[in-house]
């Protein structure tokens, strides 16, 4: 528990002395193991579930659909993260199945804590269904600290949020971020090669040596 | 393509066996077999090319395809030597043939004179064991010269007036300026410093077989798919592979260097990808393992005649490990940078290359830099401001906005040799074929992490003279992590206080030799790659005249 304390720390923080892409190096094995996914989504055209149940995939799809919510743009949902979360799971991520399996029940036990009168996950409001994420969310502001004090619900809203974010922005051509709709929210365009000018500031960069005699004027 | 590569019989005494193929192995194998000498290189990763190079940032960063693996590597961190050391992944290096040099950044400035002299001008430094090199910058020169032309790095001589002096030229230019490089140099200027391009070992003009950058993206973490980084992978094993001497042996594990009744080395032992040991033999051998497996590799060789490890009659093996101090700043602006596209630097400065002690009150010197380093992944869980929330709405709104408005300025400092900071085995933990563990421990000397601070105000000026609607940074952490790893077999005249000599010969076995970030005397300000390059070339010189004159295997 301590080292998935300070491995959050180290994600939300960066750490001095390091550069930015090693941040990525400390996610947790579980989202390392998504990346076995993309056989399967290269080869699989119709989506069918291969760990999840299809009343688990729609409660996780609901979660994921709170952690980068639709909007005029694309969220979770558009990118098919649930199916990579899936295929992560069912095709080499076994170890990390326990933290779902566990979580599930987890989700449904605060749900009908909080909403008696509902069903499930995906059956309440957007409004409600934050309530319910933030009282898992070590980071957020819910006030239900003993629910939070059952380390297996923290680490399971932790994990599907850090796998929400990769299933979102991975690289489309590896099993994730369906028709690049993560990479259009970010503005990052889906292109392989690139030549300058690259953006707003060097458009009109008039060169080195004309650079160096404009601020000598100056 | 394909290289007419001899296959050397473990029993045949080849003239050297380099274990490691990074930065100091790659360009050693190119040298010495381009000098007619037979070399196997062992390297304990694969042996990847350009199409294992993808873009998938979960299989190449969190899979560590290109670097050690923290399941089968594991290591441990403590702080101080009185501490019991808890598993915790310390450390990333290159484990794939090419070594760090695959994956790394590619910043390549030359140390300045004063790196080599430093402790003879300022005096000692207590707590440390700060010490002159027993080599100038003016011996170095002509081999950091040999690195641009021969390895490939890109650069504008004279444009930094900092700049130690040179022979010749960068011999091709800087790469296109980036949005982050634009904002950086206007605003250094505004502040009366002295910006200038970045020099980079990566092509701004193609080279034979080799492309110039096609500014990708995927670049800090990533192997070059098209050869424009200049790894020594892409630069130098392919040239050494052609001079039908020089037999890369991937997945071969050396845990041991064996020596005779005479103390000299007779080979190495390693084990192959089934794990069957074999014993490589040679005339010499040259350890290019990195500042980690170096020391690791000489104190698992201990035996009864080196009881403390092999070449380790200082008790220096392992010991004054530096990581360079330092960090990043971050910034939002108004337009997009669109800063992912291309490598990670365009422009850098050195007015703060070396601060008076008097003045600031602490050691050191260092460098500014502007970059984006980050991956669309990456990015989401480090790139945001702080204040950001980490899920919801909000969130991404804030990727949406941030991504492609974000720049980093890049501090990189000095860090001094401490005697405690080691790499050093661990009594405990084993790796995958059993053999004890990486252990490190490290406390920032105070100066470092004084200096870092320090550096980080002078990044919030530069930002707020460029005009960034928002900049935020994190004060100087004690680090537990390391990417460079120097010092922890240093080059000296004394035996003593030092593991090698400067022709990179152990002091205390003839025909073993020693050569990559852990030879470094002191550890310049931040970006040690070029330097441990020029070493290597050097050393080549060196040990082909030693063997030449037959002063190694006599």
């Amino acid at each position: 528990m301590s080292e998935s304390v300070s491995r959050r720390q180290f994600l939300s923080q960066g750490i001095s002395g390091l550069s930015a892409a090693w941040v990525t190096a400390h996610l947790p094995a579980m989202v390392a193991a998504a990346g076995y996914a993309r056989q399967a989504a290269k080869s699989a055209a119709p989506p069918k579930f291969q760990f999840f149940t299809p009343e688990q995939a729609a409660e996780i799809d609901a979660i994921t659909a709170r952690i980068i919510p639709t909007d005029e743009l694309p969220g979770a949902r558009e990118a098919g993260v649930v199916y990579f979360i899936d295929r992560s799971l069912a095709t080499f991520a076994a170890d990390d199945q326990k933290t779902y399996r566990e979580g599930l029940p987890e989700l449904q036990a605060r749900v009908s804590e909080m909403f008696p009168s509902a069903a499930k996950f995906s059956g309440l409001t957007a409004e409600q269904q934050d309530e319910v994420l933030h009282s898992f969310d070590e980071g957020g502001k819910s006030p239900r600290r003993p629910f939070r004090a059952r380390p297996g619900a923290q680490d399971f809203f932790e994990t599907l949020r850090q796998h929400t974010i990769a299933g979102f922005l991975i690289d489309p051509d590896y099993g994730g971020n369906d028709s690049g709709a993560g990479w259009k929210v970010i503005g990052r365009e889906r292109e392989h090669m690139f030549q300058a000018p690259f953006g707003y500031y060097d458009k009109d960069y008039p060169g080195w040596e004309a650079a160096a005699k404009e601020a000598e004027k100056k | 393509m394909t290289v007419d590569q001899p296959k050397y019989k473990t029993s045949e005494e080849v003239d050297f066996v380099i274990i490691g193929s990074g930065a100091a192995g790659g360009i050693l194998a190119k040298e010495l077999s381009s000098n007619g000498f037979r070399v196997v290189v062992l390297e304990q990763g694969p042996y990847l090319t350009e199409a294992d190079f993808t873009h998938n940032e979960i299989e190449i960063l969190a899979e560590d395809k290109l670097t050690n693996h923290p399941k089968l590597q594991p290591n441990t961190f403590r702080k101080t030597p009185q501490e019991k050391a808890r598993p915790q992944r310390a450390l990333v290096y290159g484990r794939c043939v090419g070594g760090t040099s695959v994956h790394f950044t590619a910043n390549f400035w030359r140390f300045h004179e004063i790196d080599f002299i430093e402790r003879s001008k300022i005096g000692p430094i207590p707590g440390t064991t700060f010490a002159d090199w027993p080599i100038t910058y003016a011996d170095l020169e002509p081999y950091y010269t040999k690195v641009e032309w021969e390895i490939g790095v890109s650069g504008l001589a004279g444009a930094s007036p900092f700049d130690p002096p040179r022979s010749k030229p960068y011999p091709m230019p800087p790469l296109p300026v980036k949005a982050s490089g634009v904002l950086f140099e206007r605003a250094a200027r505004k502040m009366g410093w002295h910006p200038f391009p970045a020099p980079m070992a990566i092509l701004s003009q193609p080279r034979p077989g080799r492309s110039a950058c096609i500014n990708c993206g995927f670049c800090l973490g990533f192997g070059c798919e098209v050869g424009a980084k200049s790894s020594s992978l892409a630069a130098a094993i392919r040239m050494a592979e052609k001079t039908g001497r020089c037999e890369i042996r991937p997945n071969s594990y050396v845990h041991r260097i064996e020596t005779d009744a005479n103390g000299r080395a007779v080979g190495a032992l390693y084990f192959d990808e089934k794990r069957n040991t074999h014993l490589q033999k040679a005339k010499a051998v040259v350890v290019c393992a990195n500042g980690a497996e170096t020391p690791r590799l000489l104190l698992l060789s201990a035996n009864q005649q080196f009881p403390d490890g092999l070449a380790n009659s200082s008790g220096y093996v392992g010991k004054n490990l530096m990581l360079n101090s330092g960090g990043n700043v971050y910034a939002q602006f108004e337009h997009p940078l669109n800063d992912y596209k291309g490598f990670a630097v365009s422009r850098i400065l050195h007015d703060f290359y070396e601060l008076d002690h008097d003045k600031v009150g602490f050691y050191g010197g260092g460098g500014l830099d502007a970059r984006f380093d980050f991956t669309p992944i990456s990015f989401a869980f480090g790139g945001l401001p702080p204040d950001t929330p980490r899920w919801g709405k909000d969130f991404k709104a804030a990727l949406a906005q941030n991504f492609n408005h974000t720049l980093e300025i890049f501090c990189h400092g000095t860090s001094l040799p401490v005697e405690n900071n080691s790499f050093s085995l661990d009594p405990e933990l084993k790796d995958a074929w059993g053999l004890p563990a990486l252990r490190m421990t490290y406390k920032d000397h105070p100066d470092d992490l004084k200096l870092a601070n320090w550096m980080f105000a002078r990044a919030h000026e530069l930002l707020e003279a460029a005009g960034a609607r928002k900049h935020w940074g994190f004060p100087a952490q004690e680090a537990q992590f390391a990417v460079h790893l120097l010092g922890t077999c240093r080059m000296g005249n004394d035996p003593k206080t030092s593991v090698i000599n400067a022709d990179h010969r152990t002091h205390d076995v003839k025909n073993l030799f020693l050569c990559d970030g852990s030879s470094l005397v002191t550890s310049g300000r931040g970006q040690p790659t070029m330097t441990i390059e020029a070493l290597a070339f050097r050393a080549a010189d060196r040990i082909t005249a030693l063997a030449k004159r037959g002063e190694i295997s006599g």
